[in-house]
């Protein structure tokens, strides 16, 4: 059937295709469309899950693929990294079942913390990698990925970028047939690692890499194609788009284009440098394919330039275009740079718009009420990975540390133990906290750290999509699953107290604050409203005679608020009612009316 | 057939279905189609950019100068993306400026106006629809993504005719929402006509 499908969904249907029974993943901008089509389009039979992180998930896939049934497990860069531990063992320890880790790079970055590069991890784990050029071929290519992984008998690296994960194209998807779990685990002393398998494990990893760079040199997506002495080795998108710019450059050269960055597939590499004098690579991330073309060059002793990021020819970070590699081809080979259209005239300054909290997000009311509360001690804000790492903007400016998930909890204890003085909060979402925050609460009450710990629980995971948690009793097969209290999990870590209040409250909000800033200790307060974009507002503001103060603009910075003939006025289109901006004018002119 | 269209607005504009319904057309008329958008972060109040391919092609990316349509969802945001214009290239814009909080922030008005006179300076061929009377005429702000598509497509620089672009709506939308937003359609087409 043809359909239009975006990346995520087509690797989705492709790993339904080739008979997978078990997903699961933590939801990541760009993986997160990949479980959630899974779970939409599974015939009978099949499992789905929002594990609680990546390290959970692999290992819940490790276990599945044990028993022999097709598994995959998704996740975007930075929760590889939360999943390393058990991906490096179960490498060594190998699978039954297929086990594809579906890991989303994010050249960019365009909503990450890192633009590392997991074809780089998968060297390093010794791992085999799949890097699809287009969606379409992503469909294909993951089928074969659960094909090597039961032939080499571990675990394979599907690495899309989020411009594969993030673009539709139209796909002829196989049907898909219903199919039962029948996997069976046989009890065998492979399975449980120790330092003689380890030691076995590391030999047959390290000698398998030939042999397999060599079978998948005749890998039908990695291609040679044209002819010439300059050569240009591609790999993911940017082959796509250096297609495009080869054809308006009118450049003749041969190209290779790697789809399998490792193990390298030596031998039709070597073929590829044969009779070429340059090579250029253009990759995003890494110069992965550039070194592994200097290895080869050296190991071969082949007399060809190899120039890409190392050599200074190519971007070192940042998206690739078609623009951005034309022009670097031009400058590599002295020809004239792709001529664009001509604009006239003067352009009018663009306005900025960075990345905001949404109109009635409870978020800023409860960054409001602790900046409020605040206003006149020393404290510093440690925010974490959610939409409330928004909370960083002006006019809030309520985030000064954002490391990774779960560090909003462990970096206040820090600073404090570094010596810093004033009070040290910590902000961490819903999600997260049980991610990765639920053990950094456990640390800092046995430490006896003092801090207050701010759990912003607007009751989903919303940067990523609205996903389930298990704070929310229902799972991604849409089961009524035994809802997990943050409260009651708090409180069985002894923390010294624990305030539930509803952020939209100002007054109760910035009271909660003031009484936990009295205490000592691991004092926690729970900000707890529903997400705006889960519900439709009942009501919205007015603002009768405005006064014209902008205090409501200045201290808020909510996207519903603008300012006309200085003046401020309501979009009742953005606005959800939650009337924080009545509570901080001074002069009583907002009012709530029904809609 | 080959086309590349552009779309571009702020974040909750309704651009990444917009694309869907273009690309979805495109295929039902047997054509290849990508698109390629902005989810995630930038999604809360940023810049949001949809690029739509029609016809055969490998990159999900228009390049710069490749655009023969720029669909702009706010006129600042569509003079951002001016440089995928391709020479002769048309824009189809809605009037309403969206005010950043930055603007709101320094005590700025935002007004379209210099925004609007950038775009006419620069494109050959500029169609601005008011597309809030039309939102205001349906009763809902969430279709200004469909007035615009019915602009673009009676402009006849689409390459797809409004019947098509129903069929999509038809099929792709809930059933409550399609008949407000082939009211939407119809409206952005006769303002595009200057009806």
């Amino acid at each position: 059937m043809k359909e239009l499908l975006m990346g995520n969904e087509a690797i989705a249907m492709g790993a339904l295709a080739a008979g997978v029974s078990v997903f699961c993943g933590y939801p990541g901008t760009p993986s997160s469309e990949v479980l959630e089509t899974a779970a939409k389009r599974k015939p009978e039979g099949v499992y789905v899950e929002w594990s609680v992180n990546e390290k959970t998930a692999l290992e819940v896939a490790a276990g599945a693929a044990y028993t022999g049934s097709r598994v995959l497990v998704t996740m975007k860069q930075v929760g590889l990294n939360v999943a390393s531990d058990p991906l490096m063992c179960v490498n060594y320890i190998g699978v039954k079942g297929g086990l594809v880790v579906l890991v989303a790079d994010d050249p960019g970055p365009i909503s990450s913390q890192t633009e590392q590069d997991t074809r780089n991890f998968g060297k390093y784990a010794k791992i085999p990698v799949f890097d699809p050029v287009t969606p379409e071929d992503a469909y294909e290519m993951i089928q074969d990925a659960f094909y090597l992984s039961e032939k080499i008998g571990g675990p394979v690296i599907f690495r899309p970028t989020t411009r594969i994960c993030h673009s539709c194209a139209v796909i002829n998807t196989a049907e898909v047939k219903a199919h039962e779990n029948q996997g069976t685990f046989v009890k065998d002393s492979r399975w449980v690692i120790f330092p003689r398998l380890a030691h076995e494990a590391k030999r047959r990893l390290f000698l398998r890499e030939k042999e397999l760079g060599d079978s998948l040199s005749a890998y039908p997506y990695n291609e040679i194609s044209g002819r010439g002495t300059l050569g240009v080795a591609l790999g993911g998108v940017s082959a796509a788009y250096a297609k495009e710019a080869l054809s308006s450059l009118n450049l003749a050269c041969k190209t290779l284009t790697v789809t399998t960055p490792y193990p390298f597939p030596e031998k039709l590499a070597l073929t590829f440098l044969e009779g070429l004098d340059k090579v250029i690579v253009f990759e995003e991330l890494d110069p992965v394919i550039e070194e592994a073309l200097i290895f080869l060059c050296g190991k071969h002793h082949l007399d060809v330039e190899i120039c890409g990021k190392h050599s200074g020819h190519t971007i070192i970070a940042g998206e690739n275009s078609e623009n951005i590699i034309a022009t670097e081809l031009a400058d590599l080979c002295g020809l004239e740079k792709p001529l664009l259209p001509a604009k006239d005239g003067e352009t009018p300054t663009l306005a900025v718009r960075p990345p905001i909290l949404c109109a009635g997000c409870p978020h800023r009311a409860a960054f409001y009420a602790v900046k409020q509360a605040m206003k006149d001690q020393k404290a510093v804000f440690s925010g974490d990975i959610g939409c409330y790492t928004l909370g960083n903007a002006a006019p809030l400016n309520m985030t000064d540390t954002c490391l990774c998930m779960g560090a909003g909890i462990s970096i206040p204890q820090g600073l404090a133990r570094g010596g810093d003085q004033g009070v040290h909060f910590g902000f961490v979402g819903d999600s997260t906290f049980f991610h990765s925050g639920i053990t950094n609460v456990i640390n800092a009450v046995y430490n006896q750290s003092d801090e207050i710990i701010c759990i912003l629980d607007n009751s989903t995971t919303a940067m990523t999509g609205h996903q389930p948690h298990p704070g929310l009793g229902k799972t991604l097969m849409g089961d009524i699953s035994e809802k997990i209290s943050i409260e009651k999990l708090l409180l069985a870590c002894n923390v010294k107290s624990l305030r539930v209040v509803n952020p939209l409250n100002l007054k109760d909000a910035m009271k909660a604050v003031e009484e936990a800033v009295q205490e000592s200790g691991v004092r926690c307060i729970v900000f707890r409203a529903p997400c705006v974009a889960l519900f439709k507002p009942q009501t919205k503001a007015v603002i009768n005679d405005c006064r014209k103060c902008k205090k409501c603009i200045k201290e808020l910075g909510c996207p519903a608020l603008s300012l006309v003939d200085k003046a401020a006025v309501v979009n009742e289109d953005l606005c959800n009612g939650c009337m924080l901006c009545a509570a901080v004018c001074p002069h009583g002119c907002i009012e709530e009316v029904t809609r | 057939m080959k086309l590349d269209c552009l779309l571009s607005g702020v974040g909750g504009q309704g651009i990444v279905l917009a694309s869907r319904i273009i690309a979805q057309a495109a295929m039902e008329k047997g054509l290849f189609a990508r698109t390629s958008e902005t989810i995630g972060m930038a999604q809360r109040g940023g810049c949001v950019v949809s690029h739509v391919r029609i016809g055969d092609t490998v990159s999900p990316l228009i390049p710069l100068g490749g655009a023969d349509l720029l669909i702009g969802f706010e006129p600042g945001e569509a003079l951002r993306c001016i440089a995928y214009l391709k020479e002769g290239g048309a824009v189809i814009v809605s009037a309403k400026a969206i005010q950043p909080v930055t603007a709101a922030l320094a005590g700025k008005s935002f007004d379209a106006s210099p925004y609007l006179e950038g775009l006419q300076r620069q494109a050959g061929c500029v169609i601005v629809v008011d597309g809030d009377a039309v939102c205001k005429a349906c009763g809902s702000d969430k279709v200004l993504n469909t007035a615009l598509l019915g602009a673009a497509a009676a402009s006849g620089r689409l390459g797809l005719s409004l019947a098509e672009i129903t069929a999509v709506l038809r099929a792709k939308l809930p059933p409550p929402m399609v008949l407000i937003n082939e009211k939407a359609l119809q409206l952005g087409a006769a303002a595009a006509k200057g009806e």
